[in-house]
């Protein structure tokens, strides 16, 4: 088994976290939070230090025989295997290999002989009946198939209309339960499209248009946030979840924050033709947006409080200060400056102090600071024609490549948990589309692929 | 502008050349048999077209240049008119910069002039960048591109809330294309009239 770990995070860079993988079991927050988040792991469901288990999850049982429902109880095994892939916490035996296998007859009773057989050591059993006309109920749980035991189980019920959001949650809820790790699987991620491109009216060339969307961050379930028929960027999300800050033209560039559950537009900046606002990021604890804006007749970087006012200048040089992202404690932020002739990435403390350069290397630009516990800094850097997604450790100073020329790939962003990025590419047809990456490097996936889309955020 | 019309004179140039190499290609040699018949004429495979009609006299349409003298037409047309064919030229800039040459500053002048000739046109500069480079980070560049344009118009005397900036980035290119040619027409701050 240590040798097939060793394979899966051969990559040089990655060894603390192989280190924390391997020796959880013995140390307790060793090499830095990164260890502690894998915190008393696995003495539940692997029988050996190292080994990662081998999870197996087949349809689900329909109880009841609409359509409806039998559609779900695949649909939802289906779905939750996406998401246990995409934190490679377990290892999923490929849901195609599972036909020698026979059905389990109940919620509790299954072929536990042939699921070893298969060599799963864990598999999940789930139920899916039909409760009331729009509600269904979903049992799962999950069997140690040597100790022939159950590990946990849950129950929900809720809409017909949405069954991948009971994958999801249980996805979450396996994560936390088996690995202590907050899973992603219920995040979402705005980015901007021109899938519905009006042209913007009333100028004299042939302007499409950009509006912002989210979606669940697998990239179903596509709502539109905008309508304005005009060109908006930048979304990001606030650290409750509940709004989306962007960029709009209006015909001149602001800040706009989308209070999403409230159907409430903010103006935080109060822009106007002499005081542009453009690229807002959140803080922390999402009481300050930090900002560029032109109101001193150079790009600087300002904050403000989250609702308006309170404005204060971070910085302050004729060249072009832009695309703040804030350090996760609030305490610094890090952007992109030209001051030395190219686009380098920089760090300040929040009052404006203690400034210095972080990258060195052709053009850095668009920089996001991951969350804690991992200490890094992601951001696009030019590796030829177009520009590769890197990221700096801000302990050590050592820069890796996570993307390798393959199309432009621009705007990363962090998943709240740390382990992956989205960002956009044009790999493949040339148009931009969002992809999710491992922070590792591993695991890449396109999530989306109407029109073009880009400038992807990752809500909490 | 005197890029573009090099660009132009250039282009002529290279299809005129091309024109003349492709025609020397295939220019048939002469028929050796003397005895041979002529081949029928063009005419007797396409009989010719009946002459078309004579045109009537193009309607006075056309308006003579304009004089920007007062009694001009500029003063009349609707914004959307102007902006068409916008009487005030872009300039361009180099990679990645905002500085303005003196090709740049000579177009600015004459924008100056009629921006003073029309003292109640007020308008916008667009700032625009080439697709190299960040979305993000060219925001700020084509920002720093239409103020440089506006200081300068200013340090002409215009007043300054007559004259107001947008950055699209590199968001909407004036011609598409991933070489010098169309970077180097995209990298530009555009003037439009919003109110007359």
């Amino acid at each position: 088994m240590r040798l097939e770990l060793g394979k899966r995070w051969s990559r040089a860079h990655y060894t603390f976290l192989l280190r924390a993988i391997v020796v959880t079991a013995f140390v307790v927050a060793a090499a830095g939070g990164g260890a502690a988040q894998q915190g008393a792991v696995d003495l539940v469901i692997r029988d050996r230090v190292g080994a990662q288990a081998r999870l197996a999850i087949p349809n689900c049982l329909a109880l009841t025989t609409d359509t409806e429902t039998v559609a779900a109880s695949e649909t939802i095994a289906e779905v939750l295997g996406n998401d246990i892939d995409f934190e490679r916490e377990f290892r999923l035996i490929p849901r195609d290999t599972y036909a020698s296998v026979p059905t389990g007859r109940s919620l509790d009773d299954l072929p536990l002989e042939a699921w070893s057989e298969l060599g799963a050591n864990v598999v999940l059993s789930c139920t899916v009946e039909r409760i009331s006309e729009d509600q269904l109920r979903f049992m799962a749980r999950l069997f140690n198939v040597a100790a022939r035991s159950s590990l946990f189980g849950v129950e929900y019920s809720g809409s017909v209309s949405n069954i991948r959001v009971f994958a999801h949650q249980l996805s979450d809820e396996i994560h936390r339960d088996q690995r202590g790790l907050e899973g992603v699987a219920r995040s979402k991620i705005a980015f901007i499209s021109d899938r519905n491109s009006e042209s913007v009216l009333g100028l004299v060339e042939n302007r499409a248009t950009k509006e912002v969307y989210f979606a669940d961050y697998d990239g179903v379930g596509v709502r539109r946030v905008t309508v304005s028929r005009s060109l908006n960027n930048n979304p990001a999300w606030s650290p409750d979840g509940r709004a989306i800050a962007y960029t709009a033209w209006r015909p001149y560039m602001d800040v706009l924050v989308s209070h999403i559950y409230e159907g409430r537009l903010g103006t935080p900046a109060a822009g106007t033709a002499d005081s542009q606002n453009w690229l807002p990021a959140w803080s922390p604890d999402g009481s300050q947006l930090a900002f560029t804006s032109n109101r001193d007749g150079q790009p600087d970087i300002y904050i403000m409080n989250a609702e308006g006012g309170g404005v204060t200048r971070l910085t302050n040089h004729p060249l072009i200060d832009t695309s703040p992202t804030w350090s996760p404690h609030g305490r610094q932020l890090a952007f992109v400056s030209d001051r030395t002739g190219a686009p380098q990435v920089y760090v300040v403390d929040v009052d404006g102090t203690g400034l210095r350069r972080i990258t060195f290397e052709s053009r850095c630009d668009r920089p996001t600071w991951s969350p804690a516990p991992f200490n890094e800094i992601a951001f696009a850097a030019q590796t030829g024609p177009g520009y590769d997604i890197k990221v700096v450790d801000l302990a050590t100073n050592e820069v890796r490549q996570l993307t390798f020329g393959l199309g432009t790939n621009e705007s990363p962003s962090y998943s709240p948990n740390g382990r992956h990025l989205a960002f956009s590419s044009t790999r493949g047809s040339g148009a931009k589309q969002v992809w999710v990456i491992g922070r590792d490097g591993r695991g890449l996936r396109r999530i989306t692929s109407t029109g073009n889309n880009e400038m992807p955020s990752w809500s909490p | 502008m005197d890029s573009k019309r090099f660009m132009g004179t250039a282009r002529f140039l290279m299809v005129g050349v091309a024109g003349y190499l492709t025609l020397a290609c295939v220019r048939p040699t002469p028929p050796v048999e003397p005895d041979a018949p002529d081949p029928p004429p063009q005419a007797a495979v396409r009989p010719t077209p009946a002459p078309s009609p004579p045109r009537p006299a193009p309607p006075p349409l056309q308006p003579p240049p304009p004089s920007f003298g007062g009694e001009d037409d500029l003063a009349s047309r609707t914004l959307e008119d102007l902006n068409r064919e916008s009487p005030l030229e872009p300039i361009f800039f180099l990679y990645d910069s905002a500085e303005m040459d003196v090709v740049g500053r000579g177009v600015l002048d004459a924008n100056a002039e009629m921006l003073q000739r029309y003292p109640s046109w007020v308008i916008t500069i667009e700032g625009h960048c080439d697709e190299r480079g960040t979305p993000e980070y060219n925001l700020g560049l084509g920002e720093r591109r239409a103020l440089a344009a506006r200081q300068y118009l200013v340090t002409l005397g215009l007043e300054a809330d007559r004259i107001r900036t947008v950055s699209y980035g590199k968001e909407f290119p004036f011609v598409p294309g991933g070489n010098e040619d169309a970077w180097s027409r995209n990298r530009r701050a555009h003037f439009v009239i919003t109110e007359r």
